[in-house]
């Protein structure tokens, strides 16, 4: 009797229908989205407040150079010494007082430049001054040695290297950042699904022997049966809740832009700034067309079967093993222990993917990763943006389906010894024991 | 057939641990078979073997006449000592799952629920969650999955826990009637005087072997101590109580009476008989009382697992 069907409808209802999987499924992108209103919110509030920083040049070099912008206004101070300055700001309650002292000989440098505040000043405040300082000093030194800035500014030249592979595929670096940006979001779309999704069928082995009903399944289905409808039914129900979360995610950030539309617009923060500029630069517009070609020169095809494929299969894995857990422990606090190597492999698959691979899509270190059953989803689904060989593909695929049924038959042994154990926390010595039972 | 179960040579390791050694039993059609044995014995293990939850080492297991398969598990209905049902979800929901597993259609097992739930005055609880329930009301409901499908063989691991006395008579009485339906019945429990009302047949095992195993009547004779328990009023108390004492094999019994008697546990000799022992009585005074001592299950379980 195969009453597969059965298990998995039984499954996929009981989650979706659990009230906590309902208000996780609608909250969540609500939350999401309230949270990214609100941190736009703050960020403009911070935005609002003018720092007020005070620049007390008594080297007389760069105190024209300081342009109110932005959330920061410039108050220049002549002719005061240094710690009436300081009394002033604090008095005003100023940002803060940049001092640059009087230099009688010689050129201005670090040891110069002072720059006092109440709290330990913004990190990009204190950079950008640097960066003013530092341009204006050199534009003065140049023009104090003679050098023709517009020339020199005239000879500067931009280069990019063309990527061409010997079968005459073109890539470029903007390739490179596409690639990087699907390789990634694939293996970590897997990386999160395994863990939530994984741990959810832990919860429900665990729910069978805690309710004692386990005995009663299984004297009408074999254990085998129960664990494989427990994985698909959880994975449909997971399946079911991104896909609502997509849509709602889409629907809701329409609506909260339609609304909040002017608000957003308005919010200039630096990054924004930086955005616009670069949007009005014919080059980096060109970089905007090249990134959409960059998307259609990936292996869209390869890239879409292989994901289903090594999704399902690492997914599959993964969860083999999370039901064996399940199994073996009484509560959900004792699977600790347990936890820790399927967590690693996976926190590694992940760390190699986005060190390693950037880095050498096709190194050695990358390569042999994408073939260990445990990490290979993950880090196969980053290379493949990069064109793998179908050979290793398949290959890699072959050792993860052949390493999944083995870990079924394993987990299946350790399920169907644990699920009738009661009471004791069991070691990993004793795990090794049920499989020979 | 006359059989219904028949588990030959039966073994099972857990690692080094012999849980059950070469146990064989058999469970004649429509009996109420006790399956007995203090904890930890192996009778679960062998009620797993008999569900296939665990697979033998080696030995067989016959059900009607065939060997057990996979296809056996609807012509069986158990009920674990350790059972539970799914918390969070409907009565009806989850009886009809349950029995679906079981090989009936929904439709079906609608009706048969609907009988049941009748029957055991469980009407209007099909929308309840199992969590709203009270213990005893769960086990009510695990009773009828348990039975829903009609099986030919029953499997009650105590089956009365966590019933209150007039539940558990109901649940008493629903198995002698499902017995007069058809149904055989391996019953195992503590609770030695359900085992003395309901079984025709036990068996008893004992550190992974079967040490006892016949019909109930049996194994009483068998087991029989020929002892007689006598109340008397002496014409003389002291002088027979002498002569009883040398006589025969004599221990103070206990039990009621309305005078002040003599009350004693009389132990006859092989070939001594039980009306002469009376006949020799009655001339020494007043009998009120006069029983065979038939041993109680609970004897022969205990000098049973002793002599073990």
């Amino acid at each position: 009797m195969n009453h597969l069907p059965l298990i998995i409808k039984r499954e996929y209802l009981t989650k979706v229908k659990n009230k906590s999987f309902i208000m996780m499924t609608f909250l969540s992108p609500l939350i999401f989205i309230a949270l990214i209103a609100f941190v736009a919110y703050l960020s403009q509030l911070n935005n609002d407040k003018i720092r007020v920083v005070s620049i007390l040049d008594e080297s007389g070099l760069v105190k024209d150079v300081f342009k109110n912008s932005g959330n920061t206004s410039y108050n220049i101070l002549e002719g005061m010494s240094v710690e009436d300055a300081k009394m002033l700001v604090l008095e005003t309650k100023g940002y803060g007082l940049l001092h640059i002292d009087d230099i009688t000989e010689g050129k201005l440098t670090s040891k110069d430049l002072t720059f006092y505040s109440e709290e330990s000043p913004s990190l990009t405040l204190i950079s950008n001054l640097e960066s003013e300082i530092q341009s204006e000093l050199t534009l003065q030194n140049r023009i104090r040695e003679g050098i023709d800035v517009e020339k020199l500014k005239a000879s500067r030249v931009n280069i990019e290297i063309n990527q061409e592979s010997f079968e005459g595929e073109k890539t470029s670096k903007v390739d490179s950042i596409v690639k990087l940006i699907f390789g990634g979001a694939a293996g970590y779309l897997l990386f999160m699904f395994i863990i939530i999704y994984g741990n959810m069928i832990m919860r429900s082995v665990i729910e069978e022997k805690t309710s004692r009903i386990i005995e009663v399944i299984i004297s009408s289905v074999k254990p085998m049966q129960l664990m494989l409808g427990k994985i698909i039914g959880t994975s449909l129900a997971g399946i079911t809740q991104f896909v609502i979360w997509i849509i709602l995610g889409s629907v809701l950030m329409t609506v909260a832009s339609l609304i909040l539309g002017i608000d957003m617009a308005q919010m200039e923060t630096p990054q924004q700034q930086v955005l616009e500029q670069a949007m009005e630069n014919p080059e980096v517009n060109l970089q905007l067309q090249n990134m959409v070609a960059a998307f259609y020169n990936l292996p869209l095809t390869n890239l879409i079967i292989a994901f289903i494929l090594f999704f399902i299969g690492g997914y599959l894995l993964y969860s083999s093993l999370y039901a064996a857990i399940g199994a073996a422990v009484d509560n959900e606090t004792d699977t600790q222990q347990f936890m820790l190597p399927i967590i690693m492999p996976l926190v590694l698959a992940v760390y190699i993917g986005i060190f390693t691979v950037i880095e050498d899509p096709h190194g050695t270190v990358s390569t042999v990763f994408s073939f260990i059953p445990l990490t290979s989803p993950v880090v196969m689904l980053m290379r493949i943006p990069f064109g793998v060989p179908i050979w290793q593909q398949v290959l890699s695929l072959l050792i993860l389906v052949a390493s999944f049924m083995f870990t079924v038959w394993f987990a299946a042994k350790i399920y169907r010894v644990g699920i009738l154990m009661y009471g004791k926390k069991p070691s990993y010595k004793e795990l090794i024991k049920w499989i020979k039972y | 057939m006359n059989n219904l179960l028949e588990v030959n040579n039966v073994s099972k390791y857990f690692g080094d641990f012999k849980a059950l050694n070469d146990v064989s039993i058999t469970i004649p059609r429509g009996s109420i078979f006790g399956l007995l044995g203090p904890n930890g014995a192996g009778k679960t293990t062998l009620i797993r073997v008999v569900n296939q939850i665990t697979m033998p080492d080696s030995g067989s297991v016959i059900l009607d006449g065939e060997a057990l398969s996979q296809k056996h598990v609807k012509d069986i209905g158990y009920l674990p000592e350790e059972r539970g049902l799914y918390k969070s979800m409907k009565v009806g929901e989850q009886a009809i799952y349950l029995a679906q597993l079981k090989g009936l259609s929904k439709a079906e097992a609608k009706t048969r629920l609907k009988y049941w739930f009748e029957r055991l005055e469980i009407g209007d609880w099909w929308n309840k969650k199992i969590q709203e329930l009270s213990k005893g009301m769960a086990q009510k409901i695990q009773f009828v999955v348990t039975v829903l499908h009609e099986p030919k063989l029953l499997i009650f691991d105590e089956p009365f826990s966590g019933f209150d006395p007039i539940n558990a008579n109901l649940i008493k009485d629903e198995i002698l009637r499902l017995r007069e339906n058809g149904a055989t019945v391996i019953f195992s429990t503590h609770r030695m005087e359900s085992v003395e009302e309901l079984c025709d047949d036990i068996a008893l095992i004992h550190k992974s072997n079967k040490i006892l195993e016949g019909k109930l009547l049996d194994i009483k004779r068998q087991y029989k101590i020929n002892t007689y328990e006598v109340g008397i009023r002496p014409y003389n108390r002291a002088l027979l109580e002498k002569e009883l004492s040398e006589k025969f094999n004599v221990s103070k019994a206990n039990f009621r009476t309305l005078e002040d008697e003599l009350k004693l546990n009389i132990k006859l000799q092989q070939g001594e008989k039980p009306n002469d022992l009376l006949s020799y009585l009655t001339d020494k005074g007043e009998v009120s009382h006069f029983v065979e001592l038939i041993p109680s299950v609970n004897d022969i379980f205990i000098q049973a697992v002793n002599n073990n």
